[in-house]
């Protein structure tokens, strides 16, 4: 089936539920149809091979002022109106609510991207399969030392639409794939274990062999690794955990969480909340970006936004409602789970504008402190509401300049608003991961290590 | 769902390539949900997931397909699928002789959600904001939401296993910010149960909302959380994330058999202090983790895991067990149909022991005191493990004296294990947890009595 026929399709089944609605009505209804593969490969065979085929309709009514909402994991014509019956009726029993409304169109372009690849689509299944078989074989090959737990290729590939009686029409497509391998490394003392991944719009652009040494270094960089002492001191947070930490400064300046009083940062725009080295940007306009969308989730254009300039609080991300609410205008940032969600303000694709200098000569510039290269417990010990900051950690001491022996079972501690402050430089290393947020090296001071007392 | 004739022939086209095995799950999925905020009705959703998974298991090779189409085109389709997927084998067609079907105990339900009227919903929300709010002026934002799910489930496979069953949850949650000089804080609680709305007979929603809006407000005067070595003593019921995490993962069968689990190699050994003996039961009346089959049809049961700190075995899901030629342990489940079936834990917790809890407290000169955990993860591989405090204090000269900010702590499974050296006789489950594992959460439940570990890592900022 073609692209346009497939098209017509989902836009024929959307066109048939809002052509039913009252006068008094909006209705929005949201479309989902995508397929995905995984492979893991173990000792040289396939382990599984999942073929998934999704599809799914969520559907918002809101009439007087309420909302209501329905969602179902099939595009059967006839489940779809009892989809559409379950969201009016559950109008009856929501609240009124003055903000309540669907999207409009707001005149803003839609950027051109290429987000989907002929190339993957047409990637043989074979050969993703001997891609993993190749990156665990060129693993265990480096490094006596190492086993590998699993490696997988992923690929995922979906269309979806958003029509709505308030006038937004819009269709998109898209498809992403990732390679990863997990590592374990053992000596005397224990097991350590790494990671190692690689990413592209095709698997023409994995580079499987970094993602090999990735793998084989994390792991066995860990061996001999012991508890540090209790400290307040500098850190190194590496693109990958400087990414998880974007994450949830993310959060913390949605729309949402802050017209509903639940944001660190709620009152803060203008006002100068971080290090003036620090630019973070929302921009899934960025083909770079794993995330990167022409779409929000509530069919308008993503666009560029940026939320903190040299330190300066610029703005959040909204969505139609937190916009509307806020008495600003959208950012494009309506956020949805999958067919089964309502959108919520959320940050899109961000990334951290790089500075100047390598992770190497960041490291050259401290004499005592720890290169973060692991954490764990984001979802336990950081409270973005309080903005308490605690997460575990493993990485490799720093002293004098250079990097000395390894660490691990320990934490680091601060808090949100703290570590924006303390940031004491941006580094030039900025990596696109498989995340929804990107960053370079990050280095904070006055962080305190809880290790051995 | 599925009419038996059709799963015969869904199993055959599974095995047309001549794997060893195959297997059929179906289900058909409900849920309501009702989410308040901000002082109004924020959401009010209902869901209808129906699908089917075919897993065929070719010698290491396991292949999946999954299809929201229930027609035998759309099984057969899956099947072909699947089998492809596992590759070819040289074990010929074999006809798949299916038992008797076996229907499960389904959830015993006094009241059924779905007959619980949307509007009676948000009545009781209503109350929990108000109850919330007029607790103390300093609360700021309350959210709370109360959500239903009711699954119907059948899976049939190569070994005959024909089963159907149903299973009926609720949850309630709330949480609460509050606002003070120092910033804002958060509390928050939840109730799970496996089984109707009759839960809400048996605990008060007015109860959990206060509890909510005082931890809020408690920790508005918290200071930080000490850094470093301490003895941390762990209420009733809430800490059996712990033992989640510092080895019911490790003791799960897929990690043992990749040698990613430092209990791997250790059963008749003393993993732990001689006080734990811990057990893994898919069959608790009403927990949040009970089911009558796994989702791969085995029954559940109780399985003690380790006993008086010796490790007696592990968790197993039915295809390692077959292989091993042992009895299966119930323990394979999954997220939905899309997913494949792992490992995992149902509801564990660990056995009361002889200690007086004020008496554990009494004889902690200098501690911490964690009133409620959070979450959790662990690294199975090395065996450290975090776990977060929600609503924790200082002891002090045997006192629990001030509020605490919330960080993780931090620990190696076999360690912290071997270093409980307090456990109290007030054993209790705790609250309904959801449990991730390869991107796919299960419902858990966890509990324990009030216990101490002689030292772990607190990571606050606190000198």
């Amino acid at each position: 089936m073609s692209e346009s026929d497939s098209n017509s399709e989902l836009f024929a089944l959307a066109d048939s539920l809002i052509d039913t609605a009252n006068p008094s009505e909006q209705i929005e209804v949201y479309i989902t149809r995508g397929s995905s593969t995984e492979v893991r490969v173990h000792n040289g065979d396939v382990e599984h091979f999942v073929s998934a085929m999704s599809s799914g309709i969520g559907i918002r009514v809101i009439n007087d002022c309420r909302t209501g909402f329905a969602h179902a994991g099939t595009l059967d014509a006839e489940i779809a109106s009892q989809v559409l019956a379950e969201a009016r009726e559950n109008v009856s029993f929501s609240s009124v609510d003055e903000w309540a409304a669907l999207a409009e169109p707001d005149g803003v372009d839609v950027t051109e991207q290429e987000l989907w690849s002929n190339e993957l689509e047409s990637f043989p299944t074979a050969d993703k399969i001997e891609l993993a078989k190749r990156l665990e074989q060129m693993t265990l090959d480096s490094d006596v030392r190492i086993r590998v737990d699993d490696t997988n290729f992923v690929d995922g590939g979906g269309e979806g639409l958003v029509v709505t009686t308030t006038g937004i029409r819009r269709y998109g497509r898209s498809n992403s794939c990732y390679l990863s391998v997990s590592t374990l490394a053992d000596d005397t003392d224990g097991t350590r274990t790494g990671f190692g991944f690689a990413v592209g719009a095709h698997p023409g652009e994995f580079d499987v062999e970094r993602a090999a040494r990735d793998g084989v270094d994390r792991a066995t960089r860990l061996l001999g690794a012991t508890k540090p002492a209790s400290r307040s001191t500098t850190v190194v947070l590496d693109p990958f955990v400087a990414s998880q930490l974007l994450g949830i400064i993310g959060s913390t300046l949605s729309g949402d969480a802050v017209v509903r009083g639940r944001s660190l940062f709620a009152d803060r725009v203008g006002e100068s909340i971080a290090a003036p080295t620090f630019t973070l940007v929302d921009d899934p306009t960025d083909r770079r970006a794993y995330t990167a969308t022409d779409l929000d989730g509530e069919g308008l254009a993503a666009r560029r936004n940026v939320l903190i300039d040299e330190g300066e609080l610029r703005g959040f991300v909204h969505s139609s409602y937190s916009a509307r609410r806020a008495g600003e205008g959208t950012t494009g940032n309506a956020l949805r789970g999958g067919y089964a969600g309502s959108p919520s303000a959320g940050c899109l694709a961000l990334h951290l504008v790089p500075g100047e200098r390598v992770q190497a000569d960041l490291i050259a510039s401290i004499d005592d402190g720890v290169l973060i290269e692991g954490v764990s417990g984001l979802h336990s010990g950081v409270n973005t509401v309080s903005g308490d900051f605690s997460v575990g950690a493993t990485g490799m001491s720093i002293r004098n300049g250079t990097i000395a022996e390894p660490v691990r079972e320990f934490t680091i501690a601060s808090t949100i608003q703290r570590l924006l402050n303390d940031i004491v430089e941006v580094g030039a290393d900025l990596e696109w991961l498989p995340m929804r947020a990107s960053a370079p090296s990050l280095v904070i001071r006055d962080v305190m290590v809880s290790g051995s007392s | 769902m599925i009419e038996s004739d059709v799963l015969d022939r869904v199993l055959n086209e599974a095995r047309c390539h001549g794997a060893g095995f195959a297997e059929v799950y179906a289900e058909d999925r409900c849920n309501t949900g009702v989410a308040f905020d901000d002082g109004r009705v924020d959401g009010v959703s209902s869901g209808r997931d129906r699908g089917a998974g075919i897993r065929v298991v070719n010698g290491v090779t396991t292949g999946y397909a999954h299809t929201s189409d229930l027609s035998e085109k759309g099984l057969l389709a899956a099947a072909r699928a699947a089998a492809d997927a596992a590759g070819s084998a040289d074990g010929g067609s074999v006809a798949v002789a299916l038992d008797e079907k076996r229907s499960g105990a389904g959830t015993r339900v006094e009241v059924d959600p779905q007959m619980v009227p949307k509007a009676r919903r948000v009545e009781m929300l209503t109350e929990v904001d108000e109850i919330a709010r007029s607790f103390n002026g300093a609360v700021t934002q309350v959210s709370a939401g109360l959500s239903d799910s009711y699954r119907s489930v059948l899976i049939a496979n190569s070994d005959g296993v024909f089963i159907t069953d149903e299973v009926t949850r609720v949850l309630f949650r709330v949480s609460v910010v509050a606002d003070g000089d120092l910033g804002m804080q958060t509390g928050a609680e939840s109730l799970g149960f496996t089984g109707g709305w009759e839960v809400f007979d048996r605990y008060s929603l007015a109860d959990l909302a206060t509890e909510a809006a005082e931890q809020a407000v408690r920790k508005l005067h918290a200071r930080p959380a000490p850094s470093g070595q301490l003895p941390v003593v762990i209420a009733q019921g809430t800490g059996g994330v712990l033992f989640h995490e510092a080895c019911g993962h490790g003791l799960e069968a897929d990690h043992i058999a990749k040698g990613a689990s430092v209990y791997a190699g250790r059963v008749g050994e003393l993993v732990a202090s001689p006080l734990v003996t811990l057990v893994d039961d898919g069959t608790v009346d009403g927990e949040w983790g009970t089911r009558s089959f796994d989702d791969e049809g085995q029954l559940t049961r109780r399985n003690v895991l380790i006993e008086d700190g010796v490790l007696v075995d592990y968790m197993w899901d039915h295809i390692r067990a077959r292989d091993e030629q042992r009895s299966p342990s119930g323990n394979g489940r999954r997220q939905d149909y899309a997913s494949l079936p792992m490992v995992r834990m149902t509801n564990t917790f660990v056995l009361a022991g002889e200690d007086d809890p004020d008496d554990i407290i009494s004889s902690t000169e200098h501690g911490v005191y964690v009133a409620k955990l959070g979450g959790g993860s662990v690294n199975t591989a090395s065996g450290d493990f975090v776990f977060g405090m929600r609503d924790a204090y200082l002891i002090e000269k045997g006192q629990i004296t001030e509020p605490l900010r919330e960080g993780n702590l931090i620990g190696n499974g076999p360690q912290v294990l071997s270093d409980i050296d307090m456990l109290g006789t007030d054993f209790a489950m705790g609250g309904p947890g959801t449990c991730g594992k390869d991107g796919q959460g299960v419902p858990v439940g966890t509990g324990q009595p009030t216990l101490r570990v002689s030292s772990m890592t607190i990571g606050g900022t606190a000198a």
